[in-house]
């Protein structure tokens, strides 16, 4: 128990790091955020606050709402499942709790499509 | 067939009629009833420790606080708003029985007369006025949150006890729990998704409270510099979290909203002015 709740104070250290890299990295205006970027950035996808990403040891998170995002070019070698997924999750699920990304317009297609492109490498 | 249909929605109105509880007491047991299943090792009574239930680490550290709270300075400015008396030489006490002990827990109320849902922020005001003192403002955490951060902790121990009797209060009730469940937003969430569907997982790093229990201890001091909270505070950084634009604090909407969230919170005692995260 002890080791467990170190760690997750740790993630929670690394997380508000994360924050404030990200910060930085959203004043500076030229640059243009990374499907990686999109995933984490808590005002953009925000993937981190349901699912893990095993795959990534970036990726800190102690969530454990949603199936860990793993193994993805296995689970869907449709690639245009992937994308619809993100873009209404309700359409799989009509009660699903990930926010529907294309139709509410939370991320543009070109996010979305960074987002599908680094997940497909996880 | 059509017959016993009519039968059916007959008798349907009928229990209604006699007795408006039934449906709002039937949500409250199903809603219980799933938390329990879900954990079946965590007390009925430690829901209203909402997410540190799930965390022994967060409850230690609770605990800790709560033993010297770094805040009691701020419920002593209560106390003293408590304790003033009126121009007209009135206090508080007058307004309320027992003195105002034991009594947040029958808040919020349906009052038949003015057939609105009364907070006790609200009955806190009307003995303001009916004394002939301005209302405070009911987002105001420096006056209504520190003069609730002290009132409430004279119901400490007291059971929540809210009721649902009549038409209309039932009504008032239904919106309450209509806003509970329904989605709402650019992110497409809604409090039920992650207080009745998503109890004790984690978003990010937080545990996600179980909705009874949830508002049974207001206000809270939140966060490195004890922020006050009231309940309805804390709805509307709810509604922010997911970039919700918030409502009114004491409009309409949320004092539904807290009589509907209350209610889920029958059964369990009071403990005014907690710490939490
Ligand atoms: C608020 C919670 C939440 C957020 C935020 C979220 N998801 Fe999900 N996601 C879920 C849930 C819950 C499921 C399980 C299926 C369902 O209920 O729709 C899911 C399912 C999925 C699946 C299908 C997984 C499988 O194994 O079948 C993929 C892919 C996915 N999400 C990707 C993402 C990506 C990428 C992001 C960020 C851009 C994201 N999700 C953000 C909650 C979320
Ligand atoms: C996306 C998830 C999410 C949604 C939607 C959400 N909340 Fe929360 N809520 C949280 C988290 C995370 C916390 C902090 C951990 C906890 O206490 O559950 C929290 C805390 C609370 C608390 C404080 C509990 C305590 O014991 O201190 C209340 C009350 C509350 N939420 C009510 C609501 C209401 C009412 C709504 C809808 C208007 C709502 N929440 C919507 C995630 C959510």
């Amino acid at each position: 128990m002890y080791q467990c709740s170190t760690s997750i104070r740790a993630a929670g250290v690394c997380l508000i790091l994360l924050a404030g890299f990200m910060q930085t990295v959203r004043a500076d205006e030229s640059k243009v955020p990374t499907g990686q970027e999109l995933a984490f950035d808590n005002r953009k996808g925000n993937c981190l606050a349901c699912h893990a990403m095993p795959g990534d040891s970036k990726a800190v998170t102690s969530t454990n709402i949603a199936p860990p995002l793993i193994s993805m070019k296995e689970r869907f070698p449709d690639r245009a499942k992937l994308y619809a997924q993100l873009w209404d999750a309700s359409k799989a699920n009509a009660d699903s709790l990930m926010p529907p990304f294309g139709k509410h317009k939370i991320l543009s297609d070109d996010e979305i499509n960074k987002v599908v492109d680094y997940i497909y490498g996880l | 067939m059509k017959q016993l249909i009519w039968i059916m929605s007959c008798l349907g109105w009928f229990a209604v009629a006699a007795n408006a509880q039934a449906a709002p007491e039937d949500h409250r047991l199903k809603v219980v009833k799933a938390v329990q299943k879900m954990y079946p090792a965590i007390k009925f009574e430690d829901y209203v420790h909402g997410a540190l239930a799930f965390s022994p680490d967060a409850k230690d550290q609770y605990d800790a606080i709560m033993a010297f709270p770094p805040y009691d300075a701020e419920i002593e400015k209560g106390a003293k708003l408590w304790e003033t008396p009126f121009k007209n030489g009135k206090r508080y006490v007058d307004c309320f029985p027992r003195e105002g002990k034991n009594v947040a827990g029958n808040y919020p109320l349906f009052d038949a007369a003015t057939k609105k849902v009364v907070t006790f922020e609200m009955a806190l005001n009307q003995c303001r006025t009916a004394n002939g003192e301005e209302p405070y403002k009911h987002g105001d955490m420096n006056t209504m949150g520190l003069l609730t951060a002290y009132a409430r902790t004279l119901s400490d121990g007291m059971k929540m006890n809210i009721k649902v009797e009549g038409k209309e209060a039932l009504a008032a009730f239904e919106a309450g729990q209509k806003f509970f469940h329904q989605r709402r937003g650019q992110l497409n969430f809604s409090c039920a998704g992650c207080h009745i569907s998503n109890v004790g997982n984690v978003l990010r790093t937080e545990y996600l409270s179980m909705a009874p229990g949830q508002a049974t201890h207001w206000p809270a001091f939140r966060g490195g510099d004890y922020a006050l909270f009231t309940l309805q505070r804390r709805y509307a950084a709810c509604n922010q979290m997911v970039r919700l634009a918030p409502l009114e604090i004491g409009g309409e909407e949320y004092n539904n909203l807290e009589y509907y969230h209350s209610y889920l919170s029958n059964g369990l005692p009071l403990k005014a002015s907690v710490f939490r995260k």
